[in-house]
């Protein structure tokens, strides 16, 4: 018998539906991530819902009490890459026929409704400094989280934000001195 | 009978000497670095995609995977 303290345990349930919750909770968290990474709704979207499903297939190498959200986000990061790189070289993508020279491209007109400045610029960083500005600076992991993530070390990871941001600045032409309260 | 009171532990002189200039006070810098402008315009934008309404599709998707059972 384990004695499972980890979730809430209200009554009898069953790790699966500690899981699930716990995914399912993970959704909006990833959908932000996915969209930020590659500016897209709809291929996000598509993004998010395999790396549930992948999540939900690999539940038994999830460790309880490990940050679950860290370990979602490893998947869809490294689904992300994988898929497009697969889907490059077929050029069978999401969208309609969209070059992807690197990794990313802007937003086609049709998923361009929202497309600010700062998402505009953001998709200009190159790909690891995006994801790292991302997950340090929105989605508020540490430094070593995101680099377990992004499975480098922390100083990579650091040097990545400061340039991320660097550039971001460039970009959008504000000043970095923002005290603003 | 006069008590005595040793001055060694009631000295209530002041500290003398260089309490001034030293590395006393330290300013707590922020944890990050000079925030951007934008630095707000970042969260805000991820939140905001966190606060959106699911698509009905994230609804069923954990059903699935339940009932195929497999990959």
């Amino acid at each position: 018998m384990t004695d499972r303290t980890s979730q809430a345990s209200t009554g009898l349930r069953s790790p699966e539906t500690d899981f699930r919750e716990g995914l399912l909770a993970l959704i909006p968290h990833l959908r932000a991530f996915a969209r930020g990474l590659s500016g897209r709704p709809d291929f996000a979207d598509d993004l998010v819902q395999e790396t549930v499903m992948r999540a939900w297939a690999a539940r038994e190498r999830y460790q309880p009490d490990t940050n679950m959200r860290a370990w979602t986000f490893t998947i869809l990061r490294n689904h992300f890459l994988n898929d497009l790189r697969r889907a490059s070289r077929t050029t069978e993508l999401v969208d309609d026929g969209v070059d992807l020279p690197g990794m990313v491209s802007p937003p086609a007109q049709e998923d361009a409704v929202h497309v600010s400045d700062l998402e505009a610029a953001l998709l200009r960083l190159p790909d690891d400094r995006r994801e790292a500005l991302l997950l340090v600076g929105a989605g508020g992991f540490s430094y070593d989280e995101a680099a377990d993530i992004c499975g480098v070390p922390a100083g990579t990871i650091k040097s990545r934000v400061a340039r991320g941001r660097a550039q971001l600045t460039g970009i959008l032409g504000e000043d970095p001195a923002g005290d603003q309260a | 009978m006069m008590t005595r009171y040793p001055c060694t532990e009631y000295t209530l002189t002041k500290p003398h000497g260089s309490g001034s200039g030293g590395p006393s006070e330290k300013r707590l810098a922020p944890r990050k670095p000079e925030t951007p402008g934008w630095a707000d315009g970042l969260r805000k934008l991820y939140d905001d995609v966190v606060s959106e309404p699911l698509p009905d599709s994230f609804n069923d998707l954990l059903k699935k995977p339940d009932q195929a059972g497999d990959d």
